[in-house]
């Protein structure tokens, strides 16, 4: 008992400083009026109650940002369990040079999101329509396809408040972390024992019916975790959007870790900045703490 | 904190060694060389720019041939990025020996007046140069009549570029320097099947770059800086002008303006898609490196309505209280401060030197034009690069003109703007 105390006990101290100190910290910065430098190093610690958030949520920026959140995160997690579910099947066959397969679909998780944003921003740059064409635009006019040629993350055109210019970052975030999703499934569908699947094949069921009817629901428990990660990605992407498209313009791309991030150092409004963070930290623990008692229950259960 | 962590968190442990690895390594440093170290702070890593302070690092290096430099640099343009590092680094009482800085508000605003910067007018006097820089520019380094940052370079802000093979095609013989003559050449241009006005602002400021000229143009540099200065009110019929007219510009710029960052932009006047680019003038620097002559395929001329003012864009650096070697700082400050140490820097960098007597015949055609200016135009400070205006008044600026190249809602644009006026500047 006193061994596992002290061992203990280091982690506890550091995570208690690291995380939680901060968060309270961060409360209590979101409450203040340091919306400057000079307020800020003062240390004269003024409450302005719930202001810098009620403010927040009237600056059609945040608006913006919400909405943004809200559409990335739902395409975004279902583009990636689509796409890692598809390829998980295709490579969980025992063909040749299968591996290789897998390898090239995981890679994309091993480059950093700057990175992919940066060269996804060469893709999708327009260019000037209909002269001068860059990116998938330029390709589309070499393959004749010119209906197909769109102005992607600078469009404004949005749609019941989801900007299209999602469109391209979705499609980025997608590729990056499908691989991932697909190592989840491929987990998942490895530790399926045959019996159950020869079973139901001698029960005469076609191969769609044994994956739909018997390996998807004994994926159900993978599925899930893989959108509470996604899901905690997504609420809080910045280096993707940041290197890609940048706010957009109109904030078409705009998302709350980006304003959060130029709020804070560009404008030196760290109370503001401070409830961005929260209002983030309280989106992701919407996603995940329910996730977190399930698991602690089951716990509880199993031991 | 000696802790050792176990388990999945362990960034905290991870952070102590990296600290602990820094310590080694600058004491090191220390002990090698025994005149110590300066820690100079900037983000110039880019093309010219990092040649320039290179430069400047030779000079001190025969000046004080035992003082070791060490280079802290943050990479971003504009300084974005680095300007986060510093100010955490600020906060967190663990200042640079000397670091960049625009001058005015950016460094008054931010630094200055929360009382972290040692003032430096009295190192000027000692070393006999206070009187070489010119008065303007001091006022722009200077809270209460006492200056906290040396100007190492001057850039100009309010350039247009110009094709000159693009205005030979269709046929334009002298760029006309009005706004309705612009635009009329303009429609000419777009006519021909080029785009007239590059444009990148991806990164926001470009279209504030854009604006503030516009601004001088229907302001005046006396009214221009009066807005700084209190003498001008937000209300002023020149600042709507300025919004039609830029509201007319955007009908002459790149359709993928949002995509493109500032290179990208002066570079669609190097492909030959563009005709002009307001940019400030290093983009003359990268025009250069990418091998074209000044004045022969591309030339030159103030913003329209900008002729007789001068924006100003400078780069400085100050001495922060309880800076870790501040000898060697007021040494490194004393280079950059030298004609010696501007004339290393400024040729390479593309800028002109901050101080009136440095040697003409080292810099080229368009920036001796551009000395000349300096000399005797109206100093207007720049918005976009931090010396107009508070941090918090540039992001604003950023955020509306953003929104209304989108929306186009003039009203509201005026309305955030006065807004952010009335919270950061009165």
């Amino acid at each position: 008992m006193l061994v596992s105390l002290a061992v203990l006990s280091p982690s506890f101290a550091a995570i208690t400083v690291f995380v939680y100190v901060f968060i309270g910290s961060s409360i209590r910065t979101s409450m203040s009026n340091w919306n400057s430098f000079a307020r800020l190093l003062s240390g004269e610690y003024v409450f302005v109650g719930t202001q810098n958030y009620v403010r927040l949520f009237q600056d059609p920026r945040f608006q913006s940002d919400l909405w943004n959140t809200l559409y990335f995160t739902l395409f975004f997690i279902l583009g990636c369990l689509a796409m890692g579910i598809i390829l998980a099947v295709l490579v969980d066959r025992n063909i040749k040079g299968v591996g290789v397969f897998r390898n090239i679909f995981l890679f994309p998780m091993a480059v950093s999101f700057v990175v992919t944003g940066t060269v996804w921003r060469w893709v999708f740059a327009p260019g000037n329509l209909p002269n001068n064409p860059r990116g998938v635009n330029l390709l589309f006019d070499m393959l004749g396809l010119n209906f197909l040629q769109w102005r992607w993350f600078t469009s404004t055109e949005s749609f019941l408040n989801f900007n299209l210019a999602l469109i391209p970052v979705i499609i980025a975030a997608v590729w990056q972390m499908s691989g991932y999703t697909m190592a989840l499934y491929l987990a998942g569908l490895r530790g399926i024992p045959s019996a159950l699947t020869e079973a139901a094949e001698v029960d005469g069921a076609s191969p769609w019916q044994v994956f739909w009817r018997v390996k998807f629901p004994l994926l159900r428990p993978i599925t899930l975790s893989a959108m509470i990660i996604l899901g905690h990605i997504s609420l809080k992407i910045f280096d993707l959007v940041y290197a890609m498209t940048g706010s957009g313009p109109g904030n078409v791309t705009d998302m709350p870790a980006v304003y959060m991030f130029e709020t804070t150092f560009r404008a030196n409004r760290y109370a503001t900045g401070s409830a961005i963070g929260i209002v983030m930290l309280i989106m992701v623990a919407i996603v995940i703490i329910p996730y977190l008692v399930n698991a602690f229950k089951k716990e509880v259960k199993t031991s | 904190m000696e802790v050792k962590l176990q388990g999945p968190y362990h960034t905290g442990g991870v952070c102590m060694k990296c600290l602990l690895v820094l310590l080694v390594v600058i004491l090191s440093f220390a002990v090698v060389f025994g005149g110590g170290v300066v820690e100079v702070f900037s983000w110039w890593t880019g093309g010219g720019e990092e040649e320039g302070l290179f430069a400047i690092f030779e000079v001190f290096n025969e000046w004080y041939p035992d003082v070791e430099i060490i280079n802290a640099t943050v990479a971003g343009g504009a300084g974005f990025a680095a300007k986060a590092v510093l100010k955490t680094r600020m906060l967190g009482g663990n200042p640079p020996d000397s670091f960049q800085v625009h001058g005015g508000m950016e460094l008054i605003d931010t630094y200055v007046v929360t009382g972290l910067m040692e003032p430096l007018s009295d190192h000027l006097k000692e070393w006999g140069i206070y009187d070489k820089f010119p008065s303007a520019i001091m006022d722009i380094c200077s809270y209460n009549g006492i200056v906290y940052s040396i100007p190492v370079n001057v850039h100009r802000g309010n350039v247009v570029f110009i094709n000159n093979a693009i205005l030979e095609d269709v046929g334009i013989e002298r760029v006309p320097d009005d706004w309705p003559g612009f635009i009329e050449a303009m429609k000419k241009i777009k006519d021909a099947g080029y785009i007239p006005l590059a444009l990148g602002d991806k990164d926001k400021w470009e279209a504030a770059h854009l604006f503030e000229s516009v601004l001088i143009s229907t302001l005046g540099a006396y009214n221009y800086n009066g807005l700084w200065e209190g003498r001008t009110s937000f209300d002023h019929p020149g600042i709507e002008e300025a919004v039609d007219i830029f509201h007319e510009l955007m009908n002459y710029v790149n359709d993928d303006h949002a995509a493109l960052t500032w290179q990208e932009a002066t570079r669609l006047v190097f492909d030959g898609e563009a005709a002009f680019n307001v940019m400030g003038d290093w983009a003359m620097g990268y025009l250069k490196t990418l091998g074209w002559t000044p004045g022969v395929e591309f030339s030159w001329m103030t913003v329209p309505g900008t002729k007789g003012s001068f924006m100003v864009v400078t780069d400085t650096f100050g001495l922060p209280k309880n800076a870790p070697n501040r000898e060697n700082a007021l040494k490194w400050l004393k280079v950059i401060a030298s004609v010696e140490g501007q004339d290393a820097f400024n040729p390479i960098k593309g800028s002109i030197p901050a101080r009136v007597d440095a040697n003409k015949e080292l810099y080229d055609d368009y920036l001796v034009w551009s000395m000349n200016d300096f000399a005797t135009n109206a100093l207007c400070p720049s918005i976009a690069h931090g010396s107009a205006a508070a941090e918090g008044f540039i992001t604003a600026l950023n955020d509306a003109l953003n929104l209304f190249i989108a929306n186009q809602n003039k009203a509201q644009f005026l309305r955030t703007l006065r807004n952010a006026a009335s919270e950061y500047v009165y």
